[in-house]
């Protein structure tokens, strides 16, 4: 843009939107995502307002019925383990601009291959808790991983656009385990297979009650965990190693990449199969820690895609990826509650929307600039 | 199990695709990429549904879900055009507005009751044809037909009129399309606003025509990101969006209808016997449109084809390059 648009005769002052040659202020884009999302509950306050609600009591329903107490506190972070795992997986893969939208389908799979060890008796009933958890873990991550070779494999072998090969595999995921707990795992003809045993749960506070009596009743497992050793390692890997590097470059400038000598095909297959790894632990501690038996209708919840919002929020930084997920959590606990049904995913939708335009302002800057003067 | 009867109905289940497909072509075909058409049919199939119980009259309910999901489409190409921000994030963000939109508007709407059906009719003569009569010119409704005409009409437009150069110009070499007085700007406004209005009427019909009623995010099932598919299969030609689209629609029916009959071809049904078959059935349609997405892609490589040269790349007017 090498003139910048003037508009607005009318007023006293001309609106002046000119490129940005600096880098702004470390704070800044913190403040104008803070403004995007401020913008996006108003606006979410409109449509609720239109379709009848009231915005006012279904905000404040959503901060009394997230962070009101030290038991719902828990129940926020126990919603907002999964997301973390799954916008993990997807900010890997958008770094180097795969669009992975398909964390939803291997955070199901995931949750599958760890069924599968349970009900498939791979290892013995009645095996430790720590011989199932770190089996069952292996089993989710594979079984994500494999969920994400394929896009990976058909992108880089055949140019295969993977937003829609990942997303088809999503609906091919829930209809895979529908057919195993309908035909397979049932329980008396329910669409759901048998609770687990109590040995292959993921350990939560509550158990702990008798040691620390402030843990009674809190729902928070070891998925949380799982999460941040995750994002504390995503980190490392990305920021700090050979391969982190080569993934951000590809994502920057395939170009320069190529040019360096970096493999983009295989990288391209490695980060799918890393980031579907990464959803397909969240789909493992969802169903050890959390629903404790394979069904479809509590573990395809949309965490996937909650995880694509929660990742670009996040900037892709895994360090601020859990405390956003911790929001989201609130939001899709509270959201249960509130109605109309549908405006968390509305509230989620806006909030997205918002967030995109806003990142106009930190490429551009808006000057007023007094009428009749010229600089 | 009729096969006739069978395709007959997918021809009314493709034209869904059909339409998202076509109004994707334009909007592509002027280089932006909308990611949203699940959102935006989404949209249309609530708006068309709950105007139509509302005013007793399904038309009024197609015009409105043309028109609501054209204005949401809107946003899109103001983050995309004006705002220069990326197209694949402001398209999902656009499906999943879309679909909180409709949940919300839409609540409660499942109940609300029934709309009287768009009437069926046989066009005279054409209907006679042997084999094509029966499937694509009885018993059909009328957005059916306007389907078929939009085909050639779609197709004339982008490759023989002067707009339709204009169009592919700007989607090609905007650069170019500017210096020559083209606004860059107004026609990509203009294209995403015909993908969306088509995106609308693409949910309108599922929810007037094809399978009337509200069944919240059920009701399009992904058929947007089919659609989006579609269009690489497709290679922004109405024609081949066309056989894509019914071909869909045809396997979207068949899947449906092979699960009732006891027997098949005088044999003992396994479909019927063995309904959990019926999950690897639902998975078709989704393993389908990868394979015709690597059919596409693999078509698009060897004849170096392939997307308009600007998809996805915001226009900035005095921008060296591109």
């Amino acid at each position: 843009m090498a003139e910048s648009i003037s508009r607005q005769p009318l007023l006293p002052f001309r609106i002046r939107i000119e490129p940005r040659l600096s880098e702004p202020p470390r704070w800044y884009p913190a403040v104008i995502s803070l403004g995007a999302i401020i913008v996006a509950l108003l606006l979410g306050g409109v449509v609720i307002a239109l379709a009848g609600g009231d915005p006012l009591r279904s905000y404040a329903h959503i901060a009394k019925a997230s962070f009101g107490s030290l038991g719902v506190l828990s129940d926020t972070i126990v919603k907002a383990t999964p997301i973390i795992l799954t916008a993990l997986a997807c900010s890997v893969a958008f770094r180097m601009k795969l669009w992975n939208i398909g964390a939803e389908g291997q955070f199901i799979m995931g949750a599958f291959g760890a069924s599968a060890i349970v009900l498939g008796k791979v290892l013995p009933p009645e095996a430790s808790r720590w011989a199932f958890i770190p089996v069952m873990m292996l089993a989710g991550m594979a079984a994500g991983a494999i969920w994400g070779f394929i896009p990976g494999y058909l992108k880089a072998r055949f140019n295969v656009n993977e937003i829609i090969s990942t997303l088809m595999l999503n609906y091919i995921a829930v209809s895979w385990v529908d057919f195993w707990i309908f035909a397979v795992w049932t329980e008396a003809g329910f669409q759901m297979s048998p609770k687990f045993p109590a040995n292959t749960w993921l350990p939560r506070l509550a158990d702990y009650a008798k040691a620390i009596p402030a843990f009674r009743g809190l729902t928070t497992h070891a998925g949380l965990l799982m999460g941040i050793v995750a994002a504390f390692l995503l980190w490392l890997v990305v920021f700090r190693s050979r391969w982190g590097y080569e993934i951000r470059l590809i994502g920057d400038n395939p170009q320069a990449a190529k040019y360096a000598g970096i493999n983009i095909t295989r990288n391209t297959i490695w980060v799918m199969m890393l980031s579907g790894a990464l959803a397909g632990l969240g789909g493992t501690s969802e169903v050890a820690g959390v629903v404790h038996r394979l069904q479809t209708a509590p573990i395809a919840a949309g965490y996937g895609f909650t995880g694509i919002i929660v990742a670009w929020l996040a900037k892709l930084n895994p360090v601020i990826i859990i405390l956003v997920s911790i929001l989201f959590g609130a939001l899709i606990l509270a959201g249960r509650e509130i109605q109309p049904s549908g405006v968390p995913k509305m509230i989620q939708g806006i909030i997205l929307v918002c967030l995109i335009a806003s990142d106009f302002m930190l490429r551009y800057r808006i000057r007023f600039v007094r009428a009749g003067k010229e600089e | 199990m009729d096969l006739i009867v069978i395709l007959q109905a997918g021809v009314a289940t493709g034209t869904v695709l059909l339409f998202a497909t076509l109004g994707e072509i334009f909007a592509e075909r002027s280089g932006v990429l909308n990611l949203g058409v699940e959102g935006m049919m989404l949209i249309g199939a609530m708006t068309g549904f709950s105007v139509g119980i509302k005013t007793g009259n399904p038309w009024l309910g197609v015009l409105a879900a043309m028109l609501f999901a054209g204005v949401i489409s809107q946003i899109h190409a103001f983050i995309t055009v004006t705002l220069q921000a990326d197209q694949v994030v402001s398209g999902l963000a656009l499906t999943f507005l879309g679909a909180g939109i409709s949940l919300v508007l839409g609540e409660g709407l499942s109940k609300a009751g029934t709309v009287s059906p768009m009437p069926a009719f046989s066009v005279p003569l054409l209907s006679q044809i042997p084999i094509l009569g029966p499937i694509f010119f009885t018993n059909q409704r009328l957005l059916v037909y306007l389907g078929y005409l939009m085909i050639p009409a779609a197709w004339y437009y982008i490759n023989r009129t002067r707009p339709g150069m204009h169009l592919r110009a700007v989607g090609e070499y905007p650069a170019a399309a500017d210096a020559l007085g083209i606004n860059v700007y107004r026609m990509r406004y203009l294209y995403v606003f015909v993908g969306g209005v088509m995106a609308g009427l693409a949910g309108a019909t599922i929810s007037l025509a094809v399978s009337p009623g509200w069944f919240s995010e059920l009701t399009t099932a992904g058929q947007g990101w089919i659609a989006v598919g579609l269009v690489i299969f497709a290679q922004w030609d109405p024609v081949r969006a066309a056989v894509g689209s019914y071909a869909f629609g045809a396997l979207r029916r068949l899947i449906l209808d092979i699960q009732g009959p006891t027997t098949l071809f005088g044999l003992a049904n396994p479909f019927y016997y063995n309904p959990y078959w019926g999950f690897f059935l639902k998975m078709l349609p989704y393993a389908f449109t990868v394979i015709v997405l690597v059919i596409g892609s693999r078509e698009a490589m060897r004849k170096r084809l392939g997307a308009p040269a600007a998809l996805g790349e915001p226009y900035i007017r005095g921008e060296r390059g591109k």
